[in-house]
């Protein structure tokens, strides 16, 4: 069973929501009392792309008992494959006028643009990127942690040391990704201005059907037997090696797997926010995205999805509010659902799902007591 | 072990002066054992003796100091991992019972059965009516056929005991290893659980470890008494305890 009632009701109101967005921004007037500011659209563009690392982190933590505090950098990475060929579209038109160069470069005093950057030009190869960068980083990471059966606290801490690396890598301006600036002032998206209302509402419904896709994945990937052999792995993993299953392998399907899903809502988030930069990489981001998945209910992949939307929505309410006050609240937020709902929110209205299995035909003939 | 070559014929297991040590503790002593197909054989010995690390040893997941375990014609052992060693027909139970507890009986299980294991197979794979069989079949055996729906979770101590041994079956291992199966069982499941492992050891060969003797008497079987990490005895239950060793080590303190 694939797609349950939650599921169901998951995919009708990212969809759903996203298209009455774009409707009630696109076809009423500024003025209308239902009109839908176009930055409310970002706004909730960018929610989705939260809630694709959110399901991502869900996928490994959830099923897979991987705590991944370094998954932002897969989000990140993807963001700035994104990021270079929104750079490389701007062409002459940056200040500096200059049509090989992001304007970046020529400040550095740079004359070549340098052998990595080939190529995201064309868009195509810049999504390939997307999904390649941190496709690959997480294989070879994963390779290596799994193989050496580093599990539990001492992952978590190597995948924090993970995003750090890198935070501290792109803040670097040799490292020819525009530093701790970043990239930014994006000018068009295959010929769409980024900043339009209408390719706004695109890419929120893009966004949205991006993420109702990697929803449907997962969900199949945690109802086959390789999910069922996942979630054995979490709870009882020296069991699994006995029966002769190898841990490391489910578990780096999964992690790369869930690393390709963070990459393309990073690649999703960049046109929306209009920047990318270092600060994306901050440990910070990745706590950030674990408690999201923990209020909405681990393992639920709904909850996760859930969590992202209704957290940030927390966060753009209090940042705007009381400031000072949020980083608190998100705290408070944590400590209450870890000690009151373990489960999550999604937790509260589930019902333990009715376990299918086939009826036999031949056993019901001998129903055996166990008389002792 | 006065005709060597004679047994060697249908040896299933060879120990051979196989030393553990962990940090300074030597957990095994140049253990040696020979178990031939078909065999129940039943391992004894005080806390502390080894046969927990002997167990390990078998399956992969300590390796020997010193000392060879070949399995079969010629496998050895100490080269393998657990999956590998588990793929070879080497089933094992743990002393706390561990099953799945998140799924169903079923499920665990089907999770058990003899086949590909490679995540290629178990993302596309669907039950078939071959696997139902089995699984019912199982479920029959190990007394579990009305608890199939039920979570695992949801099982008492002896039923996730019979569960585990369930899932040993369903791999069609050629040896079980079974440690301490009736540890927290009633009079009633003990004595069931004797007879399970009868009826399994009528296709297969079980090691078990077992602390009650009431238990290793009923089963009737071959007993090797372990001693700091080496054979102190071995032979028949009424053998062994009236070893004087024997004694010496069990009451003697």
């Amino acid at each position: 069973m694939i797609l349950n009632r939650a599921s169901w009701l998951t995919l009708a109101l990212v969809l759903g929501g996203a298209a009455v967005l774009a409707v009630l921004n696109l076809a009423t007037a500024p003025d209308a009392p239902l009109h839908m500011p176009t930055y409310a659209v970002a706004l909730a563009g960018k929610y989705l792309c939260f809630a694709m690392l959110a399901l991502a982190v869900d996928l490994v933590w959830g099923f897979a008992g991987i705590l991944s505090l370094g998954h932002a950098a897969f989000f990140a990475l993807g963001g700035y494959a994104m990021g270079m060929y929104l750079m490389r579209q701007i062409g002459a038109r940056g200040v500096y006028g200059n049509a090989n160069l992001p304007d970046f470069m020529v400040f550095l005093g740079w004359h070549e643009l340098p052998w990595y950057w080939h190529g995201f030009e064309w868009f195509g190869f810049a999504a390939l990127m997307v999904v390649l960068v941190p496709g690959v980083l997480a294989l070879v990471f994963g390779w290596l942690a799994f193989r050496s059966r580093v599990t539990g606290v001492y992952l978590s801490i190597i995948t924090q040391a993970l995003t750090y690396a890198l935070l501290l890598a792109f803040f670097r301006n040799d490292m020819g990704f525009g530093g701790n600036n970043g990239m930014t002032d994006f000018k068009d998206l295959l010929g769409f201005p980024v900043q339009a209302e209408t390719t706004r509402c695109a890419l929120l419904v893009i966004t949205a059907l991006f993420l109702c896709a990697q929803f449907l994945v997962a969900r199949w990937l945690v109802t086959s037997r390789f999910g069922k052999v996942l979630v054995a792995v979490r709870d009882a993993e020296a069991r699994t090696r006995f029966l002769g299953y190898r841990p490391e392998s489910y578990k780096l399907v999964v992690w790369v797997l869930s690393a390709v899903m963070a990459g393309i809502g990073g690649a999703l988030y960049v046109p929306q926010v209009g920047i990318i930069n270092p600060s994306e990489f901050s440990p910070a981001n990745s706590i950030e995205a674990v408690i999201w998945v923990a209020v909405g209910g681990r393992g639920t992949l709904s909850g996760a999805i859930l969590g992202a939307v209704l957290v940030n929505l927390g966060k753009t309410y209090f940042t705007s509010a009381l400031p000072s006050l949020w980083l608190y609240a998100l705290g408070a937020i944590f400590i209450f659902v870890t000690l009151v709902l373990p489960r999550g929110i999604v937790g509260l209205f589930a019902r333990r799902e009715r376990v299918v299995v086939p009826d036999s035909v031949s056993v019901q003939a001998e129903p055996r007591e166990a008389t002792g | 072990m006065s005709d060597v070559s004679a047994e060697l014929h249908d040896t299933l297991l060879y120990l051979d002066g196989v030393t553990v040590s962990f940090d300074g503790f030597r957990a095994l002593n140049a253990l040696s054992l020979v178990m031939e197909a078909g065999e129940m054989r039943a391992v004894i010995g005080p806390n502390g003796a080894g046969k927990t690390t002997m167990m390990d040893v078998i399956t992969g997941r300590t390796r020997p100091d010193e000392g060879k375990v070949v399995f079969g014609k010629d496998t050895d052992l100490t080269r393998l991992d657990e999956p590998a060693i588990a793929s070879l027909g080497i089933g094992r139970k743990f002393q706390k019972p561990t099953v799945f507890e998140p799924h169903t009986v079923w499920d665990n299980l089907l999770l058990s059965l003899a086949e590909d294991r490679r995540p290629r197979f178990t993302l596309w794979a669907r039950e078939t009516a071959t696997e139902r069989r089995r699984i019912e079949e199982i479920l029959v055996t190990t007394r579990l056929i009305d608890q199939r729906h039920r979570l695992a979770a949801g099982l008492s101590h002896g039923q996730k005991q019979w569960l585990e041994i369930g899932m040993l079956l369903a791999q069609e291992p050629e040896l079980l290893l079974v440690d301490e199966p009736v540890a927290g069982m009633t009079d009633a499941e003990t004595e069931q659980t004797a007879e399970l492992l009868r009826e399994i050891n009528r296709t297969r060969s079980i090691v078990v470890v077992e602390h009650d003797m009431a238990f290793v008497r009923a089963l009737d079987v071959k007993v090797t008494v372990l001693h700091e990490g080496s054979v102190l005895s071995e032979g028949s239950i009424d053998h062994v305890s009236a070893d004087p060793r024997v004694i010496e080590v069990y009451l003697g303190r």
